[in-house]
């Protein structure tokens, strides 16, 4: 608190702890000090208590300055523009109400936006206006899915208030070295030092980074102390070799192959199988070759498959897991896992010199497509197969593939992200055209955003046919809330058709047109404010 | 009076919302979609057409020209003041021209500003005239002060009594009656028409139970009271200036005859306090010439806004009248000559010492004051243990925030803008500590509001 000087002239200092003193007690039970002749004892206490507690309050002095704080790193990036800073604290302001109940009217779902626009504040390099950060450490608090770009957004100030406050201390664990910069590739010294020195956390930033630019320089750090880990944090490193994964790594992970831990080895093998040219994918194609072939016995030609009729130690040596989950018979279980494993490249010279599109076509004998077709999808997914890919999602519009079929809408959601995002939108646009809605959320989902142009109308097409069909729009929430997220902007003007409220059908359910409309509006606004904003953050507003 | 080119800023007219809610609400209209044929006219009317869920969109006029503040007119259902519609509308406005561009008045807008500015100007013309009417029978008048004077006269002498039987009986045995005694004599206070005395008793009823040091505080407070008793029950010897200050204070309504200072005004806090009954706002503003720190004080009924509605960091050429009192920075906003605008300008600052020192000598004028407005240059914020200071930059002193402006979230904005480096805060220095309002960071940059 504020220290109170003593005046010169002032009794002695214990005068006023006297009158408190008498004052707590009662006067009847303490005479006061001092005390003027002709006043009752209580009110003479008054009157002194008065002069002393002014004299007090008037020779107040600051106190002694605590520890300051070690100011904030510098933040060279460029301040927001100014409409954007407004539009930031706009969205900011929007924090969703507690259960947040009710029909969703046609104002937009601000606090949905925000995403959005701290990746595109990113992608410009823009800096956090300093006095927004507090807000933006709460929304982020509340939220993890925004926690990596507000942190990235909010910069190095960001971190130094999380150290002030405990309630932002999220955002220190979130950042590598609690915010220290990591050292640059080129830096070997101080890499090397935090390698060895540094919290597991840190250590997992660094290698994850140096993969990021120089792979050997991490895997070489790596190796450098494999031995010494701990089983463990052997894993999590392995697992970071992912990023930027290539052939110089197969012999480090051949010898993981050996490693004690089960996990280890486990996850040592699919990054090897990730590998076409490795040793390991030349043993699956080996293994799983012989496993299947085309019998030309039979009229036409047919896929026959003859699952291994054991696991061993060479097997397991090389990641075939050799126990099967409950339920699964273990020699399609091992199949399974060889099929996975082995390079795609190398059924097209097994198989008669067939292009993946024919493989897939084949007939497949005693029940075994299910398995057989999940397998390769798993085995484009982990090896990036746009080809095989293709080949196993097939036509959008085939009449398979609407229902469930031998690929189910989560295989064909991963298969799709082996595409390139054009060749993605056209499929998922395709296969909405032809199965409208219901089962593309998940499709949808893996789609670039904004949405191209083939696919946004194709939305917006199903929407309307689904308008016209007579439903609730609360039926399709889910993708008309995507669509607020991922159309794009330019769309807008197309929908002006749409917000208008039609005239009821007879077999439509009662009142559907208006709460149509609205969702329309909604759609439609959000819409015109993502188009603002990217105007704002390019410092083209008004 | 035209307004161009100054479209406020969002926080503007957020600041406008009686409530969360509203902001909120608001907020949500604040984008293209909802509206059509929105507009605004150079005379400072923004309209717009508002789709709600009815069938017929709502009519929203808002005239920001008017000198008094922003009028607003909407043919929705809603008694919040102003609407959600008329926020939605004005955030719409300050964005940008794209969506209110420049425009003519279509005639339902134009109907309600007209009406509005002729009956201004009316009130205005009829208030210039017959300035004497109110005080049709100044005999009354004199007679009705009289017979107030005496009630309070009556209350400050049984409220003397009062705290000589508590000190009497010792202030440990006032912790045990609880608040139930304090309730009672400050509705004797209320009955006596002292509504200064009745707040102030109702304030000693909360402090037995506000923590370590109670005491200490308590007989502060009591004593302050039987200060202002006697200042009461004396006023007639004391000097004129230091007699309003009692007068005021006791809550006796003053008006604001002091002469009017014309200045530009920059708008340096404007922050709400609220009871269960009325919404206080208060407003301090500093001239640039005159270098006058001065407090607009504005009321509204529960839960809607106090009408006086200026944004922080803007100027406002206008002239002010202050209240009787010494000491007393209280004054009314008269005639404003132009729309509030961004300015550069920021109010000179002085050191924590200066500070202190200034809050000592206001005493001498008004001893019941609580705190005085000071802006403090090149302070940092420092965490001192559970508690924060404003440290300066240069010497080794810091006033410590009071115990409120810990919780506010405005301190982390403070903390946020310094980042550790020196900055400029304006703020209510008083015995309890600094509260800072508004906070400008070193180098350029707009002032950020904190409260």
């Amino acid at each position: 608190m504020i220290r109170t000087s003593a005046p010169v002239e002032a009794p002695a200092a214990g005068a006023w702890e006297e009158s408190v003193t008498a004052a707590l007690l009662g006067t009847d039970r303490r005479t006061p000090p001092g005390g003027t002749p002709g006043r009752e004892a209580p009110v003479a206490l008054l009157d002194t208590a008065a002069v002393q507690t002014l004299r007090r309050r008037a020779g107040l002095r600051p106190g002694r300055a605590a520890e300051r704080p070690q100011p904030a790193a510098p933040d060279p990036r460029p301040a927001l523009p100014e409409a954007a800073a407004r539009r930031l604290s706009v969205l900011l302001a929007d924090r969703p109400g507690p259960a947040g109940g009710g029909r969703r009217g046609t104002a937009p779902d601000l606090m949905e936006l925000l995403p959005q626009w701290l990746a595109a504040a990113n992608a410009h390099g823009y800096a956090a206006p300093p006095e927004a950060l507090p807000a933006l450490l709460d929304a982020a608090r509340g939220r993890t899915d925004l926690r990596p770009a507000a942190l990235a957004f909010a910069g190095p100030r960001a971190l130094w208030l999380a150290r002030l406050n405990p309630e932002w201390r999220f955002a220190l664990r979130a950042a590598p070295g609690g915010g220290s910069a990591l050292p640059g590739p080129d830096d070997a010294e101080r890499i090397r030092r935090l390698w060895e020195e540094g919290l597991f956390a840190e250590r997992v930033a660094l290698l994850a980074a140096l993969r990021e630019r120089r792979p050997a320089a991490g895997r070489e750090l790596l190796a450098a102390t494999w031995a010494t880990e701990r089983a463990e944090d052997r894993l999590m490193f392995l697992d970071s070799l992912r990023t930027g994964l290539g052939p110089d790594d197969e012999p480090f992970l051949e010898q993981a192959l050996a490693d004690r831990s089960r996990n280890v080895r486990a996850t040592a093998a699919e990054l090897l199988s990730a590998l076409p040219g490795s040793a390991l994918a030349a043993r699956m194609a080996d293994r799983a070759a012989a496993c299947v072939a085309v019998d030309h016995m039979r009229g036409t030609p047919t896929i026959a498959v003859e699952a291994p009729h054991e696991c061993d130690a060479n097997m397991e040596r090389d990641g075939v897991v050799p126990k099967a989950p409950a339920g699964r018979g273990e020699r399609s279980w091992w199949l399974g896992q060889l099929l996975e494993a082995a390079p795609l490249g190398t059924w097209s010279a097994r198989l008669g010199g067939r292009t993946p599109q024919d493989i897939v076509a084949l007939p497949v004998a005693d029940d075994w497509q299910g398995e057989l077709h999940a397998a390769w999808c798993r085995a484009a997914v982990r090896q990036r197969d746009a080809q095989w890919a293709r080949a196993l999602l097939g036509a959008p519009a085939a009449p398979g593939a609407g229902g469930p079929g031998a690929v189910s809408l989560a295989e064909r959601a991963r298969l799709l992200g082996t595409l390139d995002a054009a060749e993605r939108a056209d499929w998922v646009a395709g296969f909405i055209a032809a199965h409208g809605l219901s089962e593309a959320f998940q499709l949808l989902g893996v789609c670039a955003v904004p949405w191209a142009a083939p696919l946004g109308r194709a939305v917006v097409d199903a929407l309307n046919i689904a308008r016209d069909a007579g439903s609730y729009p609360w039926s399709f929430s889910g993708v008309m809330g995507l669509a607020e997220r991922c159309l794009d902007p330019a769309e807008a003007n197309r929908l002006d058709g749409l917000l208008a409220v039609p005239d009821e059908a007879e077999d439509a359910s009662p009142g559907a047109g208006g709460y149509w409309a609205e969702a329309f509006q909604r759609l439609v606004t959000t819409l015109r404010l993502r188009h603002a904003m990217a105007e704002e953050l390019a410092d083209r507003a008004g | 009076m035209t307004q161009q080119g100054v479209r406020w800023g969002a926080d503007q007219v957020l600041a406008l919302a009686p409530d969360d809610a509203s902001r909120k609400a608001g907020s949500k209209l604040g984008v293209a979609g909802p509206w059509s044929q929105a507009g605004s006219s150079d005379e400072g009317t923004v309209w717009g057409l508002c789709k709600g869920s009815g069938s017929r969109p709502y009519q929203t006029v808002v005239d920001i020209a008017d000198a008094a503040g922003p009028a607003y007119k909407c043919s929705c259902p809603s008694r919040k003041f102003p609407c959600k519609h008329a926020l939605g509308l004005l955030l719409l406005w300050a964005a940008g021209e794209d969506a209110v561009p420049p425009g003519s008045v279509p005639d339902w807008a134009e109907q309600w500003t007209a009406g509005r500015r002729r009956r201004a100007a009316e009130t205005r013309a009829a208030g210039a005239s017959g300035a004497g009417s109110g005080a049709a029978d100044p005999e009354a008048a004199r007679r009705r002060a009289e017979r107030r004077a005496e009630r309070i006269t009556a209350g400050a002498t049984e409220l003397e009594q009062r705290l000589a039987d508590l000190l009497r009986g010792g202030l440990a045995a006032a912790e045990q009656a609880g608040y139930g005694l304090w309730e009672e004599t400050a509705a004797r206070m209320v009955d006596a028409q002292a509504p200064g005395l009745a707040a102030r008793v109702r304030e000693l009823g909360a402090i037995p139970s506000s923590g370590p040091g109670w005491p200490v505080r308590l007989l502060e407070e009591c004593a302050l009271l039987h200060l202002l008793d006697q200042g009461w029950l004396r006023r007639e010897r004391l000097p004129e200036s230091l007699a309003a200050t009692v007068r005021s204070r006791v809550g006796l309504p003053g008006s604001a005859d002091g002469p009017p200072v014309r200045d530009r005004w920059l708008v340096l806090a404007q922050y709400d306090t609220a009871d269960a009954k009325l919404t206080t706002r208060r407003i301090w503003l500093h001239g640039a010439d005159s270098g006058r720190t001065v407090l607009l004080l504005s009321y509204g009924a529960a839960g809607r806004a106090p009408e006086l509605a200026l944004p922080v960091g803007l100027a406002l050429d206008a002239e002010v009248a202050a209240y009787p009192g010494a000491g007393q920075l209280r004054a009314a906003l008269g005639e404003r000559f132009a729309a509030p605008e961004p300015t550069r300008i920021r109010p000179p600052g002085v050191t924590t010492a200066q500070a202190a020192a200034r809050y000592g000598e206001a005493l001498r004028d008004d001893p019941w004051l609580e705190s005085v407005p000071v802006t403090l240059e090149e302070v940092i914020p420092v965490p001192d243990g559970d508690t924060w200071q404003l440290a300066d930059a240069v010497s080794d002193s810091a006033l410590p925030l009071t115990p409120p402006a810990l919780g506010r979230p405005g301190l982390w904005r403070l903390v946020a803008l310094s980042g550790g480096a020196p900055l400029t805060v304006f703020g209510e220095c008083g015995h309890r500590g600094f509260t800072p309002l508004t906070a400008w960071p070193r180098t350029e940059g707009p002032a950020v509001a904190l409260c």
